[in-house]
């Protein structure tokens, strides 16, 4: 999370509490997520933190992670796609319906799938970009049309299974690359039934990566004055990271080892970050949400950014149609129904501004994690649908409201 | 003459900044009062004071309207009073109709329904008041700033004003509109109503006010009475910037090279009425190491032909061409202009030239980030090494430039918007009024940067409204007016006068 470094004026470190105040949203957040891990850790008395449980809130979680992070993109340059969930489900029907019906390999379906969706974003963007229709209106009504195209393909039953193959997409594992010797010993070592080593050594190559990433940006930024977190501060998040990363990856290897999805969504997670920070294109991307006028003016095809975002997001809703077919091993005519507003709460909860030109992909995962982790806290505690759904959305309105507190009182 | 307001020891912090330091204002029944300052200086804060945009117990020192102590809890409370401000950005809604701007939040109602005809006599009479040749059902949306501005006098007038203040009346008005609205400043005079003026333009303040108060870095520095003894500019512009300015514009050693813009026979019409020709048969040219300028009434077709020229920003079925050093080029998109090497820094910076939310360097780097990439990968360190070079050189005040452009004043953003492009190292600058709405001080730093651009040999089109600027800058002046070139002027030659005469000839 090397995003909390740019906002102030001194070139030397400033006192914990004033940096803390001016940095809330970024911090807020992180401590959002772990508090709530906390609290539903000891409120269900360790089932959160079950290796079982921790496996399944990432592969719950992984299809909504997915279509954040081009919901992101899609809201930072100034709009919003309402038709996700419904694209998504459109996707998982599609998909079912040619690996069942026209029986096609599994390689077939998933390159069409994207494909597909890479023309329904691209065609809902065209509207949007270059004949200035909002695209409230265009997502809206493309939420109607693929819910309608997907009850029509499945002739409203459900369609299903797939092969073992399919499934492996979501509800599969990638196999120990270590000897099972090895991993025995590793196991009676730590006292646990069975080890994954290789997610073991991810866990700790991941956190290496995060320290050394973390100091290079510290280097840098101490090189060009910007204003440093607080040594204290900046030890105390690196540790805070790279220990939960451990802990996670560890319960995960005490498990199954590391989920297929997840290698996706980390892939996912670290590509669309760097592109968002530190290319052109992701920067002009920013202008073009911040004021698209400016940036027109400056050079920056405004058309074709927008256009790309939801072309962009069409491929991510249907990569995450082909995950959550594969999970339910069925594609049905409900799919994905009403799952954009989760998708886009999450990108809000992250700091995205409505308006354009503000959110960070990390702030958008996290959002979705939290989300997801109160899904499943309050699920395992047994509380009702109806409240789980009034906490959700108070929970948006909070992070929303308190966006807007931290920004009216910076000035 | 007795006194209507008088505000002691005014003192106002923000977190951080003293905005207002023990300021004092006097100000007499039925005078014409103006509250002259740099940017910052506290002019606003003080009116927002004034008004009660900060309530009683928000600032220290007294308020005293009418005599008595007044203690305003929010604008409402000073409106009732008649005391009315005119914020510089006006707060008309556009798609409704003058009459129903006016009354707005103050309708001619019977038991909760509109009055539909007290409201348009009422609108008829406030509109013959301050001049205004419209009928009341017109959309706001239709009217030039200049009857904008008036249509806000006359919503002011609805209200019994006692005091109007008026934040920088003219600052988007042409030359005549700003004549016309000065002339009606003096007719409310007559009828009783005292204002308060806020603005840059001395010449305006010289010819209205009856009294001036110079604030500087939240003080008051010195209050002039106009009528008891004859108002010097330069004594102002020395009290605003507590310097001498011998030359308001600064010297410039002038080279003059080849042809390097040169647009032929340029034609535009308006984005939205087709039938109508905003630019028509235009040729220009500029050499290196020139500065040329634009003059000519607000709407004459200036800022489209330079917007049109800057790939086709503006306008529909453009025809000419733009040759550079010689050669025709290809401007129809923005990216192409910018490759021939054309820059346009727009009129609005705020809506068309700035990212307000993103930091300095961010809005340095966005015109040109090829220069500060590999691979379409941003190298960081170097944008800010470039980025930091031109905050120093160009003097752009802020400790870093990783502040955010929202939070400069309008000096210092114009001044990012000018170094955007000047990182992309263009041949030919087009500036379009690039010293509105910024204080004496920061404009003659804007006209040394002008002064050092044509110095390097490339080449400058200056756009502006304000005559004397085109006068001390430019070495060639272009007299624009009804979307045609009407005459070429010598920068010798050239003075208030001949730009007049030949606007009016036409």
């Amino acid at each position: 999370m090397g995003i909390a470094n740019q906002s102030s004026n001194s070139g030397k470190p400033v006192r914990v509490g004033v940096y803390l105040v001016r940095n809330l949203r970024e911090y807020g957040l992180l401590f959002a997520l772990i508090g709530i891990m906390v609290f539903f850790q000891i409120a269900t008395g360790g089932t959160l933190m079950r290796a079982v449980n921790v496996t399944n809130l990432l592969l719950q979680n992984s299809y909504i992670i997915i279509m954040a992070l081009g919901m992101l993109i899609v809201i930072v340059s100034g709009h919003i796609d309402l038709s996700v969930g419904s694209v998504m489900g459109f996707i998982g029907a599609l998909a079912a319906v040619m690996i069942v019906e026209w029986e096609q390999s599994t390689i077939m379906t998933i390159i069409t799938c994207l494909i597909v969706g890479g023309c329904i974003g691209a065609a809902q963007g065209y509207w949007v970009a270059y004949w200035r229709i909002p695209s409230f209106i265009v997502t809206l009504a493309g939420m109607l049309v693929f819910s309608g195209l997907s009850l029509w393909l499945l002739e409203g039953q459900s369609l299903g299974p797939f092969p073992r193959e399919f499934q492996m997409i979501a509800n599969g594992f990638v196999p120990d690359i270590f000897p099972k010797s090895m991993a025995q010993a590793v196991a009676e070592l730590l006292g646990e039934r069975r080890v994954n080593l290789l997610a073991l050594t991810t866990a700790f190559i991941a956190a290496i990566l995060i320290l050394w990433m973390g100091v290079q940006a510290r280097a840098q930024n101490c090189a060009y004055g910007m204003s440093l977190e607080p040594m204290g501060f900046f030890i105390v998040r690196i540790g805070i990271i790279s220990a939960a990363l451990i802990f996670i990856l560890f319960k995960l290897s005490t498990f199954r080892g590391l989920p297929n999805v997840l290698i996706t969504m980390g892939a996912l997670t670290l590509i669309y970050s760097f592109v968002t920070e530190k290319t052109v294109i992701g920067r002009r991307l920013y202008a073009v949400g911040g004021n698209e006028k400016a940036a027109r003016l400056s050079g920056i095809k405004t058309e074709r950014l927008t256009f790309l975002a939801f072309t962009n997001m069409g491929v991510l809703a249907a990569a995450a149609g082909i995950v959550f077919a594969a999970r339910l091993n069925s594609a049905t005519p409900k799919a994905g129904f009403a799952l954009e507003l989760d998708v886009i709460a999450a990108a809000f909860i992250g700091g995205a501004s409505m308006s354009g030109g503000v959110g960070k992909i990390i702030g958008a995962v996290v959002g979705a994690f939290l989300m997801g982790v109160l899904n499943n806290g309050m699920s395992i505690l047994g509380i009702g649908i109806d409240y789980q759904k009034v906490i959700k959305g108070l929970v948006l309105l909070a992070a929303v409201i308190f966006d807007v507190y931290n920004k009216s009182k910076q000035g | 003459m007795t006194v209507l307001l008088e505000m002691r020891a005014i003192t106002k912090t923000f977190p951080g900044v003293k905005a207002l330091d023990r300021v004092n204002l006097k100000v007499s029944q039925g005078e014409i009062h103006a509250l002259v300052g740099e940017n910052g200086a506290g002019k606003s804060t003080l009116m927002k004071v004034l008004s009660g945009v900060y309530p009683a117990g928000d600032y220290t020192g007294e308020v005293y309207y009418e005599g008595k102590l007044a203690e305003f809890a929010d604008i409402s409370d000073s409106e009732a009073r008649g005391i009315i401000i005119i914020h510089q950005e006006l707060a008309l809604v556009p798609l409704l109709s003058i009459a129903e701007n006016l009354f707005l939040g103050n309708e001619c109602t019977s038991y909760g329904v509109i009055n539909w005809r007290a409201t348009n006599r009422r609108t008829d009479i406030l509109l013959e008041k301050v001049g205004l040749q419209e009928s009341t059902s017109t959309l706001v949306d239709t009217l030039g700033v200049g009857k904008q501005q008036l249509v806000e006098i006359a919503k002011a007038l609805s209200k019994d004003v006692q005091l109007l203040i008026l934040d920088e009346p003219t600052a988007a008005l042409s030359e005549a509109d700003s004549q016309a609205l000065l002339d009606l400043m003096l007719e409310l005079k007559q009828q009783g109503v005292t204002q308060i003026m806020i603005s840059h333009k001395l010449n305006e303040v010289g010819r209205v006010a009856d009294t001036v108060t110079v604030i500087r870095d939240g003080g008051t520095v010195s209050t002039i009475d106009a009528t008891r003894e004859k108002l010097s500019e330069d004594r102002i512009v020395h009290d605003m910037v507590g310097r001498d300015m011998a030359h308001r514009y600064p010297d410039r050693e002038c080279r003059i090279g080849a042809v390097l813009l040169s647009v032929n026979n340029w034609n535009v019409w308006h984005c939205e009425h087709r039938e109508r020709q905003v630019v028509t048969g235009v040729n220009l040219t500029v050499r290196a190491g020139e500065v040329v300028g634009i003059a000519g009434l607000m709407g004459a077709g200036r800022t489209e032909l330079a917007m049109s020229v800057f790939g086709q920003s503006y306008g529909r079925n453009i025809n000419g061409y733009v040759e550079m050093r010689g050669q025709t080029v290809d401007v129809s998109t923005v990216n192409k202009a910018i490759d021939a090497g054309l820059a346009y820094v727009p009129e609005d910076r705020k809506s068309l030239g700035l990212l307000l939310e993103e930091n300095i360097q961010r809005n340095i780097t966005l015109a040109n980030l090829s220069e500060v990439s590999r691979h379409s990968v941003i190298i960081e360190a170097k944008e800010t090494r470039v980025s930091e070079a031109y905050r120093e050189t160009l003097n752009i005040r802020t400790p870093s430039v990783f502040q955010r452009v929202a939070n400069l004043s309008g000096g210092n953003q114009q001044k990012v918007v000018l170094t955007k492009w000047l990182f992309a190292n263009p041949e030919v600058l087009i500036l379009d009024e690039p010293t509105r709405g910024i204080d004496v001080g920061a404009k003659f730093e804007i006209y040394e940067i002008i002064n050092g651009l044509a110095d390097q040999g490339k080449g400058v089109v200056m756009i502006s409204s304000e005559m004397p600027e085109i006068l001390g800058m430019c070495d060639r002046i272009y007299v624009m007016n009804e979307g045609q070139i009407v005459g070429e002027l010598s920068g010798d030659f050239a003075n208030q006068e001949r730009i007049m005469s030949l606007i009016v000839n036409e």
